[in-house]
């Protein structure tokens, strides 16, 4: 099987149980990461994509539809097989501060997985790889015995991504992992985390509401909204031939540095808010803010379907492309 | 420019009938008191505001622009203080004013939004409270008529059904419509200056959107001079008129949007453009600017960009660039911003 994915999400739906109900945070979601592929996941806050995170990485359990690792089901595995794969996929978070043992220095925070999981380096070789890898990361070798607070906020995800890379994982799950880091600093880090594809082939599952990082970054991207996706593809049908009236609002809505070359362009505006995961409009998840919703949308729920625009969007009324122009 | 009369603050000065200079800072300066000592967090600078424009501040974490956000009503924390330069509103200096003064001035005349509105509203009053209380302070106006000027508000800030909700707490309000109340606050009284830092940094990007739309069409139906704070260069090509950018406590750059953004004139604007992702258009190469912002309790000698700086050289180490005029409104503060402009 050459095309197999290295991840793959089939129906996942994951559930949060409140005291009088029960949200579903993810609602259905199907989505692939291929070896060496990085796939964008975007979307606004409560759209479930960190939930989808912390799914994959067993964090929480699915409670219905599948995570497939290289064809296997990780709820199935036995649990030392399910040890062995869970190296293979790491998740890397927004704060690296909250994710860093204060207390420990940075070779210790790199050692501490290869002392938890014997064979994966062994004893007398640590030093030299906490070197390789602090070289890899664009760290110094002094820094190896500092602690998390003695670096700066850029410093400290270079840390995270190489403990990260301790495991040798095939697949990192980045939630947010550039969005508490400065522009100038960003950039860094971004460029760090493409040279690690190149060298090591590593996957990303690449979470993020900036779109800008998301085009940059990424192969494939879907769209999420209130729990589903709304529209996914490969990134240059996403960016410029955007099918879903969510992808349409969400790229007119986000501000871009060259966006003063033409402040009279027209913007799409949504109004109101997104509404409560807990009690999800019928029919199309969202008509309530929709420009295109006619009676049928709040009927009918559209499937995630390749509407002719050559890529898979949940919309009945995708591709028809009358965009309204909202005077600035 | 400095005379306190009472009355130069109720007649703001003309300048010809054609542009109403609402804010002048000159040369400010704000030090804060650490265990290591001083730590010069905004270090000499100067700009200014006129009636309907915005002007943008930008600069990433500890550039020191919430600070210059924070001196220009009155609220340096109590371990920092002005220890240079003015600022005049309407003509006025208020770099002395006493804390009953600045309580006057404030929401009167100039007005702040932050980018957390719900640690700036009172959680256990409601919104329409909070809002009226505004008028019954400033103007003793009577309770009811001061719950009816909130509603009115509110719904000029586009809350829906506002008349009902002046009885809800902050808490029932989402992050945008948080925001909008924090708006209606701000504009209460009708202050000529409108400072915002940050206030669409915890929005969604759909909400971000309605968010700056309703500044625009505020600041052009109030004639508001607005400030507004952001590291986000997107939001600041989309909202400002001018832009001046910081740099570890110093405008190192000021101009128009599109002379800043179009033709960038010193090292760190140019290296903060080509280090953001373009949202449109195919790929692009990022190139990070190397390094890490300064320590500004032990600023660098010289230029404070120079260990970052791809065109530093022995004049940049040892001489401070001073802000210098490249045509009228745009200055820059580099010994080598032809070069850059070559480059760009």
């Amino acid at each position: 099987m050459p095309d197999e994915p290295l991840l793959e999400l089939v129906d996942l739906v994951t559930t949060y149980r409140l005291r009088r109900a029960e949200v579903h945070a993810v609602a259905g979601v199907s989505l692939s990461v291929g070896a060496g592929e990085t796939v964008g996941l975007v979307g606004e806050s409560g759209c479930g994509k960190s939930t989808i995170a912390r799914t994959i990485v067993g964090l929480v359990k699915p409670s219905a539809g599948q995570v497939l690792f290289e064809g296997r089901d990780l709820a199935t595995l036995p649990a030392r097989e399910l040890r062995r794969l869970r190296q293979e996929i790491q998740l890397v978070f927004q704060d690296p501060y909250a994710s860093l043992n204060p207390r420990m220095t940075v070779a210790a925070l790199l050692k501490e997985a290869w002392r938890i999981h014997p064979g994966i380096v062994p004893r007398r070789d640590w030093d030299a790889e906490v070197r390789d890898l602090l070289a890899r990361v664009g760290l110094r070798p002094e820094h190896a015995d500092r602690y998390p607070h003695q670096f700066s906020g850029g410093q400290r995800q270079r840390i995270s991504i190489a403990r990260a890379l301790t495991v040798r994982p095939r697949l990192i799950v980045c939630d947010e992992a550039v969005s508490a880091l400065d522009v100038s600093v960003r950039a860094q880090i971004l460029n760090l985390l493409q040279e690690l594809q190149r060298d090591l082939g590593v996957a990303y599952l690449f979470i993020s509401h900036d779109l800008g990082v998301v085009h940059h970054l990424c192969d494939r991207v879907a769209v999420m909204y209130l729990g589903k996706i709304a529209e996914i593809g490969p990134k240059a049908e996403i960016y410029q031939r955007p099918a879903h009236p969510y992808t349409q609002a969400l790229l007119s809505a986000a501000p871009a540095v060259d966006d003063w070359r033409d402040v009279d362009r027209a913007e799409i505006v949504l109004t109101g808010d997104v509404p409560s995961p807990l009690a999800p409009p019928s029919g199309c998840r969202f008509r309530t803010r929709c420009f295109k919703a006619e009676d049928r949308c709040a009927t009918e729920e559209p499937a995630l379907l390749d509407r002719g625009g050559g890529h898979p969007v949940a919309c009945h009324f995708a591709n028809s492309t009358t965009v309204p122009a909202t005077p600035h | 420019m400095t005379e306190r009369s009472p009355q130069a603050y109720g007649q703001p000065p003309r300048d010809g009938g054609l542009l109403t200079r609402l804010l002048e800072v000159d040369g400010l300066a704000v030090e804060f008191d650490t265990r290591k000592g001083p730590l010069r967090a905004v270090r000499g600078v100067s700009f200014h505001v006129e009636a309907c424009e915005t002007l943008a501040i930008v600069g990433e974490s500890g550039s020191g622009k919430s600070v210059t956000a924070q001196a220009l009503l009155g609220l340096v924390p109590s371990r920092a203080r002005i220890t240079a330069g003015s600022i005049a509103i309407e003509g006025r200096d208020v770099t002395g004013l006493s804390d009953a003064e600045w309580r006057e001035l404030r929401g009167e005349r100039i007005a702040m939004i932050f980018q957390d509105p719900l640690s700036a509203l009172n959680p256990s009053l409601t919104v329409g409270y909070q809002i009226a209380e505004m008028f019954r302070r400033h103007r003793g106006t009577g309770r009811a008529q001061a719950r009816r000027y909130a509603a009115e508000l509110m719904a000029q800030v586009g809350i829906p059904d506002a008349a009902r909700r002046l009885d809800d707490h902050p808490h029932r309000f989402s992050g945008g419509m948080r925001q909008r109340v924090m708006i209606a606050m701000a504009l209460a009284l009708d202050p000529v200056l409108l400072v915002a830092d940050e206030p669409t940094t915890a929005l969604d990007v759909t909400v971000q959107a309605q968010i700056l739309r309703l500044l625009r069409q505020r600041r052009e139906a109030d004639r508001l001079g607005m400030i507004i704070i952001s590291h986000d260069l997107g939001v600041v090509a989309r909202v400002a008129d001018r832009v001046a950018v910081m740099y570890a406590g110093q405008i190192v750059e000021t101009g128009t949007v599109p002379e800043v953004y179009g033709r960038p004139a010193h090292p760190y604007t140019l290296g903060l453009m080509r280090a953001v992702p373009a949202l449109r258009g195919t790929g692009s190469t990022l190139t990070a600017i190397e390094g890490q912002p300064p320590d500004l309790a032990e600023p660098p000698t010289g230029c404070s960009f120079h260990p970052r700086c791809p065109l530093a050289r022995e004049r940049c180490r040892e001489e401070a660039p001073e802000p210098r005029e490249l045509s009228h409104g745009r200055a820059v503060t580099c010994h080598f911003a032809e070069e850059v402009l070559d480059d760009a």
